[in-house]
Order: C-alpha cells, then structure tokens, then sequence
C-alpha cells in the first residue's frame, strides 16, 4: 500500500511539473491572441495576461490589409504572397538539387566525391553572414540582385549542404545492391533516379519539405537583402509593422501581424510532425 | 564457343590490388562455380564480369565482344544478389518488368516474357503482390526471374541461396540445376558453399587471394586437389594431412612417416617424380580410409579419441603416430570402439594425394 502510495505521489509530482512546464511555453501564445483580440483601449486598461472582454476580430483585418509598412498601407497580405513565391520555388529546387547531389555521391561516386562531400558539410556550418556582401556583388554583377530569381538562388545555394547531407546519408542507407541491380537492368543516371531512388525517398522527403519550407518561411536576413522592395517577404513586412509607428503603438495589430506570420510553419509543425519525427529517426538511424 | 573470356584481369581498391593477371575462359553453356573463402575475391571478379566495378588492367570478353569497359546493361547479362536486391516500391510483376519497360519493349512482348519466367518459377500467384510481403525463398525466385526476363546469354549470381535457412537452401539448389538444364544459358556462380560447388558446378574456380587455385570438374578437385588449399577446403571433415619424408630408392618409392612407419608409395602416378628425398604431406580423404583393411591397401594404426555420430555417417576421430587423423565409418556398422584402443586402418594409393611440403602443390 505504502509503496502504491509513494507512486502515485511521484506521479502527481511529474505531471505537475509537466503542466507548469507546458503553461510555460504557451503563455507567450496566449499573451498574443489575447492582446491580438482586445482593442487598444482594452490592452492599455488592462493587464497583458487578462482574457478579452469583448473580442474583436479588428486587429486581424488591419494586420492582414492596412497596416503600415513604412510607406505603403496594405498590412501583411502581400508579404504572405511574396513569402509563398520565394518559398514554394526554393524548397522544391533546393530539394531536388540536393536529392540529385545525394544520390550521385552516394551511388554513383565519381572522382573527387569524398572532397565535394567534405567541402558541402564544412559549408553547412559557415555562418551566412560571411557570405553576405560578395554575394550581393556576385547577383548584382549578373543582374539577379532585388529580384525574385536572386532570392530563390541564394535559398537554394545556402540549402544545398543540408539538403545533399540528408539525402547523400539516406540513400547511403539503402542496399548497394539496389543500385546494382538497377544498373544490370538498364537503368541510367536519371532512370535510375526518377523510376526507383525518388519513390523510396518520401520518409527524407517529407523531413526536407518542413525544414526547408519553415526555414525559407522564417528568413528574415537574405529576404531584407536580396528580395527587394517588390519581393519583400512576411518576415519582413512584419518587422516594418512593428517597427514603423506613428503616433500611438498598435500592440493588437503587431501581435496579429505577428501570428499571421508565424501561422504557415506552425500549421505545417502540426500536421505533419508525426511525419517529422519519424523522418528524423530514420535518418539518424541509417545516417 | 566460349561465353566469357577474362584476360589478364587487373583490379585494384586504392593501393590494394584484389586481383592480378587473372585468366578464366567459360564456354557457353557451363555452369562455372567460383568457390572461396570472404575476401578472395570472388565477389570482386563476378562484380567485374557484371560491369559493377572498373577494370584497372585486361580485358573481359563477353561473347567475343570486348566489354571490358561497357555498360552493365549492354553486356547481355543478368543478375541475381544476395540481398535479392527487389525494387520495393513496386510489385513483383513491376520488378520483373522494371528492364524491359527501361528497354521500352513492346507491350505484348513484356506479357510474353513474364508469362513464360513467372510459369517457369512459379511465380504466378504473387505477381501483383509486393516483394515485401514474400517469404525469403519467394523473393529470391522472383529475383531470379528477374534476371530471366532480361533473356541474356550469360547469368551471374553472387551467393544467391547464402540468406535462406538449409531447407528451403536444398530446394533451391535443385530447382537452380533443373533450370540450368532446361535453358542451357552459360552461368557463373559465386558461393563459400562448397555443397552448392559441388552440387552445381560443372567446373568449379577454387579462389584464395585473388589467385584461381585450381579450375577443374567437381570430382577433379575432389578427387585430386592441385595443392595444399584445395583439398583443405574442399571436403568435411577435411582432408588428413600427415606430414614425413618421400624416400625414392631406386624403382621404389618410400613415404616415412614422422614416428618411422613407412609406406611403400611406388605405384603413386607422380607428376614429378622426386630424385632426392624430400618433406611430403600424404593427404587421405576420412571417407576413404577403410576400417577393415584388406589385402593391397596400404595400413596405418590410428589411436581413437572420440566419435562423433551424423546419423548416416560417423566420424572417429584420433591420431595416427603424433598427427590427427579422421575417419568417416557408415553409421550401420555400429562401431564404438573405446578411447584410447587402436584400429587398424587401410587406404589406397588410387585415392591418396601427396603435397610437397615447401610449396604445397601436388606431387
């Protein structure tokens, strides 16, 4: 009995940890949609941790088309479809380059491939800022700086080493003797590629579109310095949102600005971290 | 007419070279067996002949065309892996298709095909199954029809029963030597099994450190192994190797044994015939010691050490002066003799092998 007892005594103690541990992560959230929902009468008369008396959506509606970024009035919207044009081309690029890459290193491994491979991983580990101004002069000298096809490229350059490195381990994993048979079968470089590797590769797949779409999404640096003013992504407007103010600052509209923004790779961490997590294992196992 | 043709071959892994001046002619239609222990590379010279690794010296000859250095798939060859190797994205029929949809053969041709191989294996029933939910013995048939659809003049299978438990290992072997017979395509096997070189062959290529130790007929190497190597790995229990010294004296031949036994070796159809006297191993198959020596035979005394039973054979083994020595006894004979007695033992000259000992090849 005694014994049962202390169980369940330990029991409680680790729940209650693990809820004051989960209320600590969600509070930020909660302070967000709760301001996002009040008016500024309401935020200024109240505390940050107070429920909404009277939610309103309004803050949402400036957020999203009439904030001011600056100069310009039209609110988050068209950041979100900058930020869809850059993402979109980028992941799938950088995916399939890396994929490619991955899988020629791994199976096909021509000369000097054990260098390239060592050359991508140290890469992976630069920070990006070193980068930075010769690249700007590298896009400007070919007439890529502000513009879209710019931003795309340098996403999928920096993307490369991550993407090659996941991909080159995966198929590492794979019997060798898969590959030969393919060959013995008359399979090509591309054959090969696109009628056998690709459609064993959805576990890594399925990791590469999250890290590389929530992490394209979330850029904030190379979007300010290489879209322009015309492709500026979310992360960006966000910030000139936040930061631009006149007169009175609109908390609400800064903090539905903000979860606006955040919304796509939240929406994707939740759909698909089952995936995720299994993706992640498998690559650690056989990486 | 020969179907391969492997000249010189060289190759090497960085500094190490794997194989070195290799020659090996197969005719068509022969069912060549390369035997050897992991690491000497049978693998290797298979892989070669697939097109799968590069050739640094030589050349290989596939139908008295030059591939030394093509393509695997222009090499008119098929192929069966340990791993199986099943494409398992797809289903068997899609495996078996897999080359001659990449071939972009026509329609009616690919049914003909896989009709034909899928009836020949039976593999029928499971055509639109995956290969993941086939038993090894299954996928290993549908791995071969994979290879038979290819329709090639040469197969290569590299240690393709080595993943399946004893039993269905049996089976296999025996459906593999119908098939052979029924499509008389030239094959080239690689296995360490010696059952299945033996079983299977008609020439087996004995490998030990890149180098063919010898390449004969199956009862040629069992028979009379080239050197020291094969008639130890060929056989079990192995071959007795009892060291002495060869004494020629005029018209005869005398084998001494190290404790003073000697043996008159006269009628032994040596090679070369030693002048001088010489260190000499007398090799002598367990299953061709006698027990009950007879008139003729040659004796040795054996002090017995232990029996092992095997259900239709025994072995006892011991040792004859100071060197081990077994004997394979039909179980009916019911014998058990006690540890520590001596039996009298015989053998032929006809079945014996005599080594020399600085060298290791057969005298």
């Amino acid at each position: 009995m005694a014994q049962r007892q202390e169980k369940n005594i330990a029991r409680i103690g680790v729940y209650a940890f693990l809820a004051i541990m989960a209320a600590f992560f969600l509070m930020p959230l909660y302070v967000m949609v709760a301001t996002s929902l009040k008016t500024m009468d309401e935020v200024r008369g109240s505390s940050i941790f107070a429920f909404p008396l009277r939610p309103t959506l309004e803050a949402w509606k400036t957020a999203w088309s009439s904030a001011c970024t600056g100069l310009t009035c039209s609110g988050v919207s068209v950041g979100f479809f900058n930020s869809l044009k850059i993402m979109i081309p980028s992941t799938f690029l950088s995916i399939l380059l890396g994929a490619v890459t991955g899988y020629a290193l791994s199976f096909w491994r021509p000369k000097g491939a054990g260098i390239i491979f060592a050359v991508l991983v140290v890469a992976a580990f630069i920070p990006y800022q070193v980068f930075i101004y010769p690249l700007v002069r590298v896009l400007s000298q070919v007439g890529l700086y502000n513009s879209l096809a710019g931003i795309i490229m340098v996403h999928v350059i920096f993307g490369l080493p991550v993407m090659v490195l996941m991909f080159r381990n995966y198929y590492a994993g794979l019997p060798r003797d898969l590959f030969s048979a393919a060959r013995v079968d008359g399979g090509g470089f591309w054959d090969i590629f696109f009628r056998l590797m690709l459609p064993l590769s959805p576990p890594i797949l399925i990791v590469a579109v999250i890290l590389q779409s929530t992490h394209i999404w979330n850029d904030f640096l190379f979007g300010l310095v290489f879209a322009g003013s015309d492709n500026r992504p979310m992360t960006v407007l966000l910030n000139n949102i936040v930061n631009t103010t006149q007169g009175e600052k609109a908390y609400n509209v800064d903090m539905a600005a903000t979860i606006l923004t955040a919304l796509v790779p939240l929406v994707i961490y939740l759909a698909s971290g089952r995936w995720f997590v299994r993706g992640i294992a498998a690559g650690a196992v056989k990486g | 007419m020969t179907a391969v043709s492997i000249q010189d071959l060289e190759i090497q892994f960085g500094a190490v070279k794997v194989l070195q001046n290799l020659n090996l002619d197969i005719a068509s239609g022969e069912f060549i067996v390369l035997l050897g222990s992991s690491g000497c590379g049978k693998s290797t010279l298979l892989n070669s002949v697939a097109g799968l690794i590069d050739v640094h010296g030589g050349k290989i000859m596939i139908g008295n065309k030059d591939m030394t250095h093509a393509e695997p798939k222009d090499r008119g060859i098929g192929m069966v892996f340990q791993s199986y190797a099943l494409y398992p994205q797809t289903t068997v029929e899609g495996n078996l298709t897999f080359g001659l949809r990449m071939a972009k053969l026509p329609k009616n041709e690919i049914e003909r095909r896989v009709a034909k191989v899928s009836d020949m294996l039976q593999i029928k029933p499971y055509l639109k199954r995956r290969p993941s939910a086939l038993s090894g013995g299954q996928r290993q048939r549908v791995a071969i029809g994979r290879a038979l659809v290819r329709d090639a003049d040469v197969y290569l299978f590299d240690e393709p029963l080595s993943n399946l438990d004893a039993k269905l290992r049996a089976e296999l072997r025996v459906e593999l030597k119908t098939l052979h017979e029924d499509i008389g395509k030239t094959m080239i096997y690689v296995t360490h099994d010696q059952v299945e070189a033996m079983t299977l062959a008609t020439r087996i290529a004995v490998m030990q450190n890149g180098v063919i130790q010898q390449l004969a007929s199956p009862e040629e190497i069992y028979n009379r192994p080239a050197n020291l190597f094969v008639a130890d790995f060929i056989g079990s229990p192995a071959m007795n190797f009892l060291s002495g010294t060869i004494v020629p004296q005029g018209e005869r031949v005398e084998f001494k044994l190290k404790d003073g036994h000697a043996l008159d070796v006269s009628p032994y159809p040596f090679a070369r015939r030693p002048a001088a006297p010489m260190e000499a191993i007398l090799g002598i198959r367990p299953e061709h010691l006698a027990i009950s020596p007879r008139e003729g035979l040659l004796p040795l005394d054996m002090v017995v050490n232990v029996i092992e039973t095997m259900g239709a054979d025994a072995v006892i083994w011991g040792t004859c002066g100071s060197q081990k020595i077994s004997v394979r006894v039909n179980s009916e004979l019911k014998l058990n003799p006690a540890r520590g007695s001596t039996l009298k033992l015989g053998f032929s000259l006809g079945s014996a092998s005599l080594f020399s000992q600085a060298d290791g090849v057969r005298l």
